[in-house]
């Protein structure tokens, strides 16, 4: 029985809808836990802290430095209050800030030599570390549907598939710990590139005590053989996890890349607060993909993850392009605005977004499009829905700087309340300061494509039916172009509509 | 700014302003609102609420040196009564049926007052959730106003122009009963600086009607407040026609609190130059089946900027909540620019609220379209820009009104 089972729901909104939101919202899933010992370190956050996590990574000299610059700069920050998201104060000192199973404290040589309960605990996951049948009970994919993964484990990375011939091709796909000793020279030059260490409070103390997380590399001309994937899994108790993943695509190339996210279900709120960094160059193209499934708390708001994520791409580029889409159904409360900076000529940013916040879960979350190249393009749909007691906030910017000549931005934004004791809220921010560029921001539905209207319209629909098909059409092609590892979760959401939107 | 210099601004500003003498009940809602004040500081520009425009102006303990232009009465035509506000006082005009009017510093003489319930109580409500330091020193400091009671249908418009004074900050008070009406024309370029406050309770089935010209040009500082309540079935419309001016900060706070209550409020606004023109508007429906609509266009053009902030916020319970919001800027130039903010925070399900927001340059398939029919550039110009902010002029209810400020429009531009 679910706080949704007696909700009368207005006129106009889809049953369907309806009945998929509370299937999302039934038992979570993924909250159980595996039995693994772990090794921590002390808990709380100091410096010393910070050089055992660098110590333990076995870094050099120049990294221990860049984090210890950010925690000294943490330390004089306040946390952020502007979010429509309250909880309680986070006392940084009671929990754990590295955690690692006992058996990765030397790195396996290869997956078959991972601990099998960590094998097993990905298996059960839908992810088998192997680098074979993709996804238990799906028919066997096509040759082009392999997908490679890095699969993090609380603060570690235990293996990433597919790495012998994603390096045929060219490509560097390893933990980020890996790349700090293996490749330094694009680690050094790109780390904190896009979010510098003195981003914003939760940024700073990632960069301060960020353990693990992944790395890729696409080489000048190169479309990824295959798409790329992590996995993230918090796993210990009153452990935080702290990622960073930084993904450079060189001119021409392609990637497509993927995230999921789960952890097990607990009476105390964990922390998770990550960073990912992506640089596009000329011509570069990357689409993430984030489903990101954290443990929500319990109906009366009990335990959960707390996501305070800082995600950026940096279009450094000409004609370079970047698609953010995320599926965002955990967390007991977000903090999350994947961004572009439309730095080059002709690059353009899409952000594509489904938020369901359902009991007293609290989602703040949007898009920055900052426009500072010509012709540069920038497209915005985030559907918000809200149920049982949650609050569902967008929260974007564009802006148009004066040198953005001709540039375009198009957001619509719609929200949907299941019940009347949720909440649903819209917070833009236009900074319109050329002339040759439009903006458009609607949070109505009158403003979709006029072509694929008139198609539509011409074949005998009414406006609305219009609206609502292409509408819907496209939210699910969205959905549909997730990866297959996420099919399942997604296949869940295929039957939202947003009809009965409030605005 | 940090909260050091806040207070040191602040204690500047009060430093250079003393509480008008009595000890009557407007004295208490003076001191009341001084204690807030005092509490929150003045507006800086890292407020949230103060993010698109810049207070300091406004602020500072001495208004800039400017030359208002006095200019014409943008009235001059309309059928209505007269108030007068000017350096040397008040002029009120004879006894006009339904309607009861005093200036402030007369009812604030007075033992019991109708207006003592009223004076700073909506400001102060309005000050929830979003402090507004500047309607908090208007109602402190105020130096006059009008206290206006509408006890039927007022039959012509009541015109309040105001003239003259380098620093005025003016507080009005109308309370419009049960069944009553009235339409405000409001008009005069005040001084170098000005703050100005409208409190307007609407009671149940009443309504009220608010037209007001800033400008043509004048080199004013302006920060103007609304606050409203409306009672059910209540009637609240408001627009505001602007031009240039140094600064010019516009707020409104409405607050619909009956059921079936509607209200509006619109601008349109042309910005030539260094000028700076912000709407800053919340809109709270706090009762079953309300409609509210916010409707604003600006032109702006050589260094215009224009704000828009607006919000609806739809509190829980409040269902069958119909509301709107527009907001649209046309760039004549590429040094014009447009900063918005439009907002919706809703808590209540069965509810449809829509907001819009555009900018960009002049369409150019319609200036193609009259220029193929000989219509020169620079006219076909200002045909689409005048039909432009006439959408915003249509929210004029009164159709002699809306007419009237059509024509002025038209006159402002071919002089532009």
């Amino acid at each position: 029985m679910t706080a949704l089972d007696d909700v009368v729901v207005k006129d106009g909104v889809d049953q369907e809808t309806v009945d998929a939101v509370k299937g999302l919202s039934g038992t979570y899933k993924h909250g159980w836990n595996t039995e693994i010992e772990m090794e921590y370190a002390p808990k709380g956050l100091s410096e010393d802290i910070v050089r055992l996590i660098s110590e333990k990574n076995d870094e050099p000299e120049w990294m221990l430095d860049w984090r210890l610059e950010a925690y000294r700069r943490w330390l004089k920050l306040e946390e952020p209050t502007w979010a429509m998201v309250e909880y309680p104060q986070i006392d940084f000192q009671d929990q754990y800030y590295y955690a690692r199973p006992k058996s990765m404290a030397e790195k396996p040589k290869s997956l078959d030599d991972v601990d099998p309960k960590l094998l097993e605990t990905y298996k059960k996951l839908g992810i088998p570390l192997k680098e074979q049948a993709l996804l238990a009970g799906v028919e066997p994919a096509p040759e082009d549907r392999k997908v490679a993964v890095d699969a993090v484990f609380d603060s570690v990375s235990v293996g990433t598939t597919f790495q012998k011939e994603l390096a045929k091709a060219g490509v560097i796909f390893c933990s980020i710990s890996e790349a700090i000793k293996d490749h330094p020279e694009l680690v050094k030059k790109y780390l904190g590139s896009v979010i510098p260490p003195s981003d914003n409070y939760y940024a700073t103390l990632n960069a301060a005590v960020f353990s693990d997380g992944s790395f890729v590399y696409i080489p000048k001309g190169t479309r990824c053989p295959m798409e790329l994937s992590t996995y993230f899994r918090i796993n210990a108790e009153n452990t935080g996890q702290f990622e960073r993943t930084l993904i450079i695509a060189d001119e021409g190339s392609y990637v497509s890349y993927l995230e999921g996210c789960t952890a097990p279900q607990r009476d105390v709120a964990q922390l998770h607060a990550a960073c990912v960094e992506l640089v596009l160059l000329d011509d570069a193209e990357i689409k993430y993909s984030t489903v990101q499934n954290w443990y929500p708390g319990d109906e009366n708001g009990k335990g959960g993850i707390y996501n305070f994520v800082t995600k950026r791409a940096d279009c450094r580029g000409h004609r370079s392009k970047v698609m953010w889409t995320q599926v965002e159904t955990g967390s007991a409360v977000t903090w999350k605005y994947p961004s572009c900076i439309l730095r080059g000529d002709d690059s353009q940013g899409e952000f594509y977004s489904i938020a369901i916040a359902n009991n007293m879960q609290q989602a703040d979350t949007g898009t920055k499009m900052v426009h500072l190249g010509k012709n540069t393009k920038s497209r915005i749909v985030s559907k918000g829905i809200s149920a049982g007691k949650a609050q569902n906030t967008y929260r974007g910017l564009v802006s148009m700087h004066p040198k953005a000549k001709n540039s375009r931005n198009y957001t619509q934004c719609d929200s949907l309340l299941i019940g009347s004791k949720c909440g649903a809220h819209t917070v833009p921010y236009i900074e319109v300061k050329n002339n040759s560029s439009r903006v458009e921001h609607e949070a109505t539905t009158s403003k979709v494509d006029d072509d694929q209207l008139f198609y539509c319209r011409s074949r005998g629909m009414d406006e609305e039916e219009a609206v609502a098909l292409v509408v819907n059409g496209f939210c699910k092609e969205v959905l549909q172009a997730l990866p297959m590892e996420f099919a399942m979760e997604a296949q869940a959401l295929v039957a939202i509509s947003l009809e009965g939107s409030v605005g | 700014m940090p909260a050091e210099r806040k207070t040191a601004v602040t204690d500047e500003r009060l430093a250079a302003l003393t509480l008008p003498a009595g000890d009557g009940w407007l004295r208490a809602g003076r001191e009341d609102a001084l204690g807030r004040l005092r509490a929150v500081g003045l507006p800086g520009r890292r407020d949230e609420y103060w993010r698109y425009t810049n207070p300091a102006k406004l602020v500072q303990a001495d208004p800039e040196p400017s030359q208002p232009d006095a200019g014409e009465d943008p009235f001059a035509g309309v059928d209505a009564d007269v108030i007068t506000i000017d350096g040397d006082g008040i002029t009120m005009p004879g006894t006009i049926e339904g309607l009861d009017v005093t200036t402030l510093s007369d009812a604030g003489g007075a033992d019991i007052h109708w207006a003592k319930d009223l004076y700073g109580t909506l400001e102060a409500a309005g000050s929830r959730p979003v402090s507004r330091p500047l309607a908090m020193l208007n109602t402190a400091f105020a130096t006059d106003g009008l206290v206006i009671r509408v006890t039927g249908k007022v039959a012509r418009p009541l015109h309040i122009r105001t003239t003259g004074g380098t620093d005025p900050i003016l507080h009005h008070v109308v309370k419009v009963e049960a069944g009553g009406a009235l339409t405000i024309l409001e008009s005069g370029n005040v001084g170098a600086r000005y703050n100005t406050a409208l409190e307007v309770d609407v009671a149940d089935g009443a309504a009220f009607h608010h037209l007001r010209v800033q400008g043509p040009d004048g080199g004013m500082h302006a920060n103007t407040h609304i606050f409203a309540r409306l009672g059910s079935e209540a009637t609240f419309r408001s627009f505001t026609l602007s031009a240039n001016g140094q600064l010019t900060r516009n707020e409104a706070t409405i607050d619909l609190t009956g059921d079936d209550a509607s209200a509006t409020i619109g601008g349109a606004a042309f910005g030539d130059g260094d000028v700076h023109h912000d709407d800053t508007v919340f809109v709270t429906h706090d009762a079953v089946n309300c409609e509210s609509r916010q409707v604003f266009k600006k032109v702006l053009r050589n260094g215009a900027t224009g704000v828009f902030q607006g919000k609806i916020l739809v509190k829980e319970g409040a269902q069958k909540t119909d509301g709107y919001q527009i907001s649209q800027a046309l760039l004549l130039d590429d040094d014009a620019q447009f900063l918005a903010k439009p907002e919706l925070e809703i808590y209540a399900d069965d509810v449809a609220c829509s907001h819009g927001s555009t900018t960009g340059a002049i369409d150019e398939t319609a200036l193609f379209y009259l220029r193929s029919r000989g219509v020169p550039k620079r006219v076909a110009t200002d045909m689409l820009v005048l039909s432009f902010l006439a959408e915003a002029v249509e929210e004029i209810e009164n159709e002699d009104l809306r007419a009237h400020v059509g024509d002025l429009l038209t006159d402002w531009q071919a002089r532009a």
